[in-house]
């Protein structure tokens, strides 16, 4: 974690920093399970939600998160690129630096956006998902969402299937999993899959959707129609759902199920999955509120060295 | 054989200028193509090498050395049209600052450079403007668009160097075979960016570990390599000479190592930042978008494959792809920040701290590459030491490190990838088309 505490990737943390969030987040889950799902923790503190590419989930419960901490939050949804707007990531960051946020939130379209973000803030920066790059905080609910539902990560085999090569989530996924000792499988489309992946992150890369059969969990990736472009990187979706989509005749009974969201019903997985209740796709949902206050709390307050532990939890006056 | 007579219609011209009158003392002169090699004084009379060192101006040459100036076939002076980021005197004082006494630029500017008549202006231009005497490639096809030739006749009689549509390689295999034909009607040597843009798609980046680590759309090696495989082909067929820029791939490094076995008359370039910088700049530097060039850093396997190739002479010359872009337009996420990196005036140490110091390459040699061999295959004169020639030489502290960024730049552009790191080789004084055009105290 960088110095200031930001959130820019899976890649900047130890085990010891996840294990830590995924700890505060369970404490922030004993709070939703109270009438008043709020706490003072960050009151007096400012958020800054900047979301510069289509998002739903992401946005709404890292705005959720920040405000059941009591922090004032600001929400500002633009289009992509600093060409449309005219004005430069750069520019529109010092711009709201006036404002003397303590964390952006920021969701861009290139990889690298919030690294560069960073380098001009005096606030935490949390990646709320940078193009191809990283999405930290959805590798780290899927961790949460794992711990609670299956078990210890350490020793598990997590199979990633899909379009691995336009993926965020794959990306911080491989880290995080391997990070806290689970063996990844990637499955997938030879064209959908980095070249030298293997060597970059560690995962094994397989052709083959039969080898998912060795997992405890299958983790399926969105098919990212809108970061295809030209090319053809699979011949057809109909051929693709064929050969790669996850259903209920391609598992084994204990095999459990993850999904990023939004999901494409019928193409990477089939409806009759998304619908079945033994999948950790809802869960998944569910604890993203939570992982993203341990991951605001975390940033905001410096919390690698524990500052106020008494007060984290403590019901709004 | 591939170096061609000299082609007395290239046009090298330079601004008006007082001819040098200076005694080098005790220096080492060095011209390994004129079998030059001693301790001696070095006399320039009225811009010429030799004559009567009475009542001149010395300079102590002490621990220094002279080399014929370096002789740089790729820069980007981005005049017309990008003249924020560089223009042709401040881009040419940039290349005095290197040592560098002439220079080639390339035709993507705005508008490209493709007809007589702009080809006209700039070479009016650098009449009036430039540092040392600087040549123009216009653009094969018009607008760079692949489709139709530009007049490469009248170009060459307008005083042309050679012929590129660096930046935007002709994608037509046939449109290529046309302006091969035409060689021999012209002469103009063609120096062609190697790059299958389909292939390269919506690549910013080498291709390999890293970008497969932080998810940035890779740039493949064999984008090169195909296209450099098809252009040597034709080449071959039409018994055309063709230069290819920039050398970054060891696909690349096979398929000319491959041609001129099969007597291709192909030469090649490699820049110095992909004799010293890999991909992993990218992925380490916190600001990683001053390793953004095309073609890309590139694996260390890929790095070194081109350190081979141009000891062993697969690869005949350096030359710097000198890319100016304002600081503005490279603070931006790095797929959305231009191509390119300046290296004018860091070349020459890069290369002899790099490959002289590294052990890999005499310094004779390196001379041989940067400044010999770059004029004899572009036809252009050729600088030398010996007694008689307009004085174009570069007088150079070997022993003298810099750290890369200290100084500001002559260009106005600061984009350097080397910036931080410390090089061996300061430029001391460059006298180019026989003026003092550059002079640095201790």
């Amino acid at each position: 974690m960088s110095g200031r505490g930001s959130l820019l990737g899976i890649a900047d943390l130890a085990s010891d920093d996840v294990g830590r969030i995924l700890d505060t987040a369970g404490r922030f889950g004993e709070v939703m399970d109270r009438d008043i799902k709020k706490v003072p923790t960050l009151r007096g503190r400012t958020v800054v939600n900047l979301f510069l590419e289509p998002s739903t989930r992401t946005s709404t419960s890292f705005e959720l998160a920040a405000k059941r901490l009591s922090a004032d939050v600001l929400s500002i949804k633009g289009t992509g690129t600093s060409m449309d707007k005219g004005e430069t990531l750069k520019d529109t960051i010092l711009t709201l630096e006036a404002y003397d946020p303590d964390v952006f939130v920021i969701r861009h379209p290139q990889v690298g956006a919030c690294r560069l973000a960073d380098r001009y803030t005096q606030a935490s920066v949390v990646n709320a998902g940078d193009g191809t790059g990283e999405h930290p905080s959805q590798a780290l609910l899927d961790l949460y969402t794992l711990q609670r539902e299956v078990g210890p990560i350490a020793g598990l085999h997590v199979a990633i299937v899909g379009d691995v090569l336009h993926s965020r989530v794959a990306r911080s996924g491989i880290r995080a999993f391997t990070l806290m000792g689970a063996r990844v499988t990637v499955v997938a489309p030879p064209t959908l899959v980095p070249r030298h992946l293997a060597e970059a992150l560690g995962a094994e890369v397989s052709a083959d959707i039969r080898d998912i059969a060795d997992a405890d969990v299958v983790y399926v990736l969105r098919m990212q129609l809108e970061r295809m472009g030209a090319g053809g990187f699979v011949p057809s979706l109909d051929e693709y759902a064929r050969m790669y989509q996850v259903n209920h005749a391609r598992l084994r009974p204990g095999q459990r199920v993850m999904h990023a969201g939004p999901v494409n019903r019928g193409v990477e997985i089939s409806g009759a999955l998304v619908d079945d209740p033994e999948t950790l796709i809802e869960a998944q949902a569910t604890n993203g509120v939570v992982v993203r206050m341990a991951v605001l709390y975390d940033v905001a307050t410096g919390a690698a060295g524990g500052s106020g532990e008494g007060d984290l939890v403590r019901e709004a006056a | 054989m591939s170096a061609v007579a000299p082609n007395p219609r290239v046009r090298l011209p330079q601004r008006p200028g007082a001819p040098a009158n200076v005694v080098i003392e005790g220096a080492r002169v060095l011209d390994p193509a004129a079998g030059i090699d001693r301790l001696c004084d070095l006399v320039v009379r009225d811009g010429v090498i030799g004559g009567d060192p009475s009542g001149l101006p010395r300079l102590d040459g002490a621990g220094l050395t002279v080399i014929p100036g370096i002789v740089d076939v790729h820069v980007h002076l981005r005049t017309p049209g990008k003249e924020h980021a560089e223009d042709i005197a401040s881009g040419t004082a940039s290349a005095a600052a290197g040592g560098v006494v002439t220079v080639l630029a390339m035709p993507n500017t705005q508008p490209p450079t493709d007809s007589p008549s702009i080809l006209g202006s700039l070479l009016e231009r650098a009449g009036r403007e430039a540092v040392v005497p600087t040549g123009f490639i216009p653009a094969i096809t018009v607008g760079q668009a692949g489709e139709s030739l530009t007049e490469h006749g009248d170009l060459a009689d307008a005083g042309a160097a050679a012929l590129s549509d660096d930046g935007v390689p002709v994608a037509s295999a046939l449109v290529m075979r046309r302006a091969l034909q035409y060689q021999k009607a012209t002469g103009l040597l063609f120096t062609l960016h190697e790059e299958d843009m389909g292939l390269s798609g919506a690549g910013v980046m080498h291709e390999g570990v890293v970008s497969a680590r932080i998810g940035l759309a890779g740039i493949p090696g064999v984008s090169e390599a195909v296209q450099v495989a098809r252009d040597c082909a034709l080449a071959g067929y039409e018994d055309a000479r063709i230069h290819i820029c920039h050398v970054s791939a060891r696909e690349t490094v096979d398929e000319i190592r491959s041609a001129k076995q099969r007597g291709v008359r192909v030469t090649a370039e490699v820049t110095p930042h992909h004799l010293l910088l890999t991909e992993d700049a990218v992925g380490d530097d916190p600001d990683p978008a001053k390793f953004k060039m095309n073609p890309p850093l590139r694996s260390d396997a890929d790095r070194q494959a081109l350190v081979d190739a141009l000891v062993d002479g697969t690869i005949d010359i350096i030359a710097t792809d000198h890319a100016p872009h304002p600081a503005d337009e490279k603070d931006n996420p790095f797929a959305e920040a231009p191509f390119g990196v300046i290296g004018l005036e860091t070349a020459f140490a890069a290369c002899h701290t790099a490959l002289v110091r590294g052990g890999r390459m005499p310094l004779d040699e390196l001379v041989l590459r940067m400044s010999t061999r770059p004029a004899e295959i572009f036809g252009l004169p050729v600088p030398t030491l010996a007694d008689g020639a307009v004085a174009n030489l570069a007088v150079i502290d070997l022993d003298a490190v810099d750290r890369v960024g200290e100084r500001p730049y002559a260009s106005k552009s600061v984009n350097a990838a080397f910036v931080g790191m410390e090089l061996a080789g300061r430029v001391r004084m460059t006298l180019a088309g026989g003026q003092d055009v550059y002079r640095r105290a201790a």
